[in-house]
């Protein structure tokens, strides 16, 4: 009996602690579990969590701006809209520069379409001065090209602005994206931007090489522009580069050399550019991110003292969300009242009735959703069923058919048709475990048959109500298909509006804040579902 | 086995009832004619004289029963030919069945012997409106399936139809649908789609399943919420994200991207069909498997799995119906290329609406109840196999 006396650690048969090999064998276990899991997790991540993750994030990135206009956006952060002026000349230099590019890649209708959403008319002046950039600055390319012809050759601004190294390997077919010197980039940095910028664009664009390709007019306007600013820049260079431009700069401070005011050549394009709101709209949309679109998903806008509520006759989505929970609520407690009764008797009728009548609730839960939109869309119509028989019965004249669809009444009526397993299910399987002999309790000791149901049974019945009636409430507040059939404009919920957004106005960040806040509503519900019901607890038929 | 002692009634109190049912049809049938007054006092008047006359003739119920369907037949095929004799013999049939019903008390039969007359005729008001509710369920699903067979292009019933004239009658939609090029690529595109999804979802969700239902999960409820989300959020949302982050990927539009997501939306329905089947797995037979030699590989597929097999067909069958009947996400995430019969009908609802999607119906509905009828055996027959239900 040696086993009983020994002191220390009771051990496994392998000489282990059997604590230790317990907890191993315990470990084992979970990571089995959880191999197992891996890879269906995994799979939900990426084709799911991650997708909705993504629609968060463009919920509030508002990247394109600053993406398209990287210099104007800079420029901007100095301008105060409220002093009610237009900016000043080097502010419209930028935007001309990030312009003249955007418009070679095609995206500043898109960055127009962008701030459109925020302040209506602007997509129409990106679109105009997108059609008139090539020409701006073009009064100093003629005045560099009349003074010098090596100002028309690619080559010259190769030598000025290009790292010599990108420039001994240039011109070939695989040519490396282009680099410029940091000698231009340090004394002619406009210039030099300008020129990296359309290098690179028309590179990308249209697999063209700098070296080839005579550059574009605004370049010429941003030497000028440095080349005033910096008149001892020919310093910097050798040779030919420093002759030509001592040459532009003697020239420049001449007298008789023209220039021109960007900011009036963007008024001539359309005054609205000279506008302060234009301005304080790209400032105030320059940011990487913006609760712009969530501000407008909440009927708010961005007024000059902060966000501000819409006038009453543009607050749609208040008026919508209102709506899609007011529908919801009507759906669920229409779900409730037709829903109880059914159950009852089928958790009361003998099993094999029950059976039977189950296959009933069954059947349509079964049944392919757009089957039963498009019976209810028979059904209801002015020349469907139901109007044709109150018709044949005279209870409503042939004239006067009742409108029972593309309405709030339609899109009800069907999703409680559509709904009321969801409904039935949840309370059906409560119920059955209500013992009866409760309610014949309480009969006996002299309550009435109400008294019994409202005290003793209904109390009991009250947890079926809830899962059933939060499943309910979570589909309907999302439903899509069913009112965009039979809801007509006065029956449609949020939904209808989101799926309007990406695919027909295409301001997916507009779809995707209203999306969010719906998520997080339906989140909300979905939480107290599992606290109150059990996500374990949830059966299908 | 009557649970209540019973006595034939009173002449008066079947005339009473009866004539208050004869009434209410009577009301119907007098609208339709023009005068519901006149129609609801010769109803009432039929019934109640047929009811007062009748409670002393109990012994030859069945004769009389008979006799009653196919006067009321002939008089409705006198009056106005072959769907009023149809209405007729139904109301005949009815009448009788209902007079002799309360002239032997049979009503009272089954009840308890103690309630008084109200709760007595609350309990069958009450299934009356529980009926009521059972033929909203059921009636636009009936609706459509006789629909389908018009023969003109209207979504209702047409005068030949309503006399059973065999001209209102035809199969032309369903030929269409079988002829169009159209509805046939829908149907290709689904049935491509959906068994791959069904497969997809059905294989990673029953590994999961087994997984979650091991004794010691960390973070149960946290994976539980995560593989249960695709069935509880918007599908609209759904659909939104997945266009965005499958376009980014350059998914969107293909065939691959339908299938993953329709896999992904079908996988809580297996988690949750097979978690329920796993409940009342007994553990010590995979214990007595193992002791008796076999691998895990061995104990899963010749033990574990034949066990489980209904639960994971029935996962299976409702990730199927989930992806065939699927329309807002293959909306989003597919292209023309992938237009599956959902989203076919879809625009056949929202644009020019064609009673062929009528026929389309009935054969989705014809294919509903023989899955409908799949799941309830393989449910029953698993119930059995575990112990769970007498056989």
């Amino acid at each position: 009996m040696s086993d009983m006396t020994q002191t220390g650690p009771v051990l496994a048969a392998d000489g282990t602690p059997l604590k230790r090999s317990l907890a191993r064998a315990l470990r084992m276990q979970k990571m089995r579990a959880l191999a197992l899991i891996a890879p269906l997790l995994l799979f939900v991540l990426l084709t799911f969590i991650l997708p909705i993750a993504d629609m968060l994030f463009r919920s509030v990135e508002n990247s394109i701006v600053t993406d398209t206009l990287p210099r104007t956006t800079v420029a901007v952060q100095a301008y105060d809209a409220d002093s009610g002026e237009a900016p000043s000349e080097a502010m419209f230099d930028a935007l001309a520069y990030d312009l003249v590019v955007a418009a070679e890649r095609k995206e500043h209708t898109r960055v127009g379409s962008r701030l459109n959403y925020e302040n209506a008319g602007i997509s129409s002046i990106f679109r105009k001065a997108g059609r008139s950039m090539d020409d701006m600055g073009e009064i100093y390319l003629d005045q560099f090209v009349d003074l010098d012809k090596a100002w028309k050759e690619p080559e010259t601004f190769v030598a000025l602005f290009a790292d010599p190294d990108w420039a001994a390997e240039a011109g070939g077919d695989d040519e490396s994206r282009f680099a410029y010197s940091d000698t231009a980039a340090e004394v002619l940095p406009g210039a030099t931007d300008a020129y990296a910028a359309w290098a690179r664009t028309i590179q990308d664009q249209d697999g063209d090489s700098p070296t080839k390709e005579k550059p574009w007019a605004p370049i010429y306007m941003a030497l000028y522009k440095d080349l005033v600013q910096n008149p001892d820049a020919p310093a910097a260079f050798g040779g030919d580069t420093a002759a030509l431009l001592s040459a532009a700069v003697t020239a420049i401070q001449a007298p008789e050399w023209q220039t021109m005011s960007t900011r009036e050549a963007f008024a001539e394009i359309d005054k609205d550019w000279l506008d302060p709101e234009v301005w304080r709209t790209i400032k105030t949309y320059s940011g990487k991110y913006t609760n712009g679109y969530f501000l407008n998903a909440a009927d708010f806008q961005k007024g000059p003292n902060g966000p501000e509520l819409r006038p009453e006759l543009e607050r749609i989505y208040g008026t919508l969300f209102l709506r899609t929970m007011i529908m919801s609520m009507a759906i669920t407690v229409s779900c409730i009242v037709l829903g109880y009764p059914v159950a009852w008797i089928l958790a009361n009728l003998p099993s094999r009735t029950a059976n039977v009548l189950m296959i009933l609730v069954l059947l349509p839960f079964w049944t392919s959703l757009l089957v039963r939109t498009s019976a209810w869309k028979v059904m209801l119509q002015q020349q469907g069923v139901i109007n044709d028989v109150l018709v044949w019965l005279g209870i409503v004249a042939d004239d006067a058919r009742l409108v029972m669809i593309n309405n709030q009444f339609g899109t009800i009526v069907a999703m409680t048709h559509i709904l009321l397993p969801f409904m039935i299910l949840p309370m059906y399987s409560v119920m059955q475990t209500i013992n009866p002999s409760y309610l014949r309790a309480a009969k006996s000791l002299g309550a009435t048959n109400w008294t019994a149901f409202w005290r003793v049974y209904f109390p009991q019945s009250v947890p079926g109500i809830g899962a059933g009636s939060i499943l309910v409430f979570i589909l309907a507040i999302g439903y899509y298909i069913t009112p965009e059939l039979v809801g007509g404009t006065k029956g449609v919920f949020i939904s209808n509006r989101i799926a309007f957004h990406i695919s027909q106005s295409l301001n997916w960040g507009l779809a995707a804040a209203l999306g969010t806040i719906l998520l997080v509503v339906v989140l909300l519900l979905y939480w107290a579902y599992d606290k109150i019901v059990g996500i374990d607890n949830v059966k299908l038929g | 086995m009557a649970l209540t002692p019973v006595e034939n009634q009173t002449p008066a109190f079947t005339a009473g009832v009866s004539a208050c049912a004869g009434g209410f049809f009577g009301l119907f049938v007098g609208t339709a004619q023009g005068s519901g007054l006149l129609g609801l006092l010769i109803g009432a008047a039929l019934l109640g004289g047929l009811g007062f006359v009748l409670t002393s003739m109990t012994a030859q119920a069945k004769v009389i029963r008979l006799v009653l369907l196919v006067a009321f037949a002939v008089a409705g095929l006198v009056m106005g030919g072959l769907p009023a004799m149809v209405v007729g013999a139904l109301f005949g049939g009815f009448a009788g069945w209902f007079i002799f019903w309360l002239a032997t008390s049979q009503y009272r039969a089954t009840l308890a012997p103690y309630l008084t007359p109200g709760q007595v005729l609350w309990h069958y008001t009450f299934r009356v409106i529980c009926g009521a509710i059972f033929v909203f369920l059921i009636t636009p699903i009936l609706v459509v399936m006789p629909l389908s067979f018009n023969a003109e292009n209207f979504f209702t019933f047409t005068p030949a139809m309503l006399q059973f004239d065999p001209d209102g009658y035809s199969l032309k939609h369903y030929r269409d649908f079988f002829t169009n090029a159209d509805w046939q690529q829908a149907l290709w595109n689904s049935l491509s789609i959906a068994p791959m999804a069904t497969i997809l979802s059905v294989g990673f969700g029953t590994l999961a399943a087994i997984g979650l239902s091991q004794p010691h999960v960390p973070f149960r409820r946290a994976i539980m919420a995560i593989l249960i989300s695709p069935m509880i959020v918007p599908l609209i949302i759904s659909a939104a994200g997945m266009y965005f982050f499958y376009s980014r990927i350059g998914l969107q539009g293909t065939y691959f991207g339908v299938v993953l997501a329709h896999a992904a939306l079908g996988i809580p329905f297996v988690i949750i069909t097979v978690t329920a089947t796993l409940v009342g797995f007994d553990r010590s037979l995979t214990r007595a498997a193992a002791n008796m030699g076999a691998g895990p590989v061995t104990t899963f597929f010749r033990v574990q799995m034949p066990l489980i097999l209904p639960g994971v067909i029935s996962g299976g069958l409702f990730a199927f119906i989930t992806s065939f009947d699927e329309v807002v996400v293959v909306l989003f995430v597919g292209s023309a290329g992938q237009k599956t019969l959902p989203w076919q009908m879809f625009t056949g609802l929202r644009e020019q609406i064609s009673p062929t999607i009528l026929a389309v119906a009935t054969i989705l509905v014809v294919i509903s109840i023989c899955l409908l009828t799949t799941v309830e055996m393989l449910r029953r027959r698993s119930e059995r196999l575990r112990g769970m239900s007498p056989t």
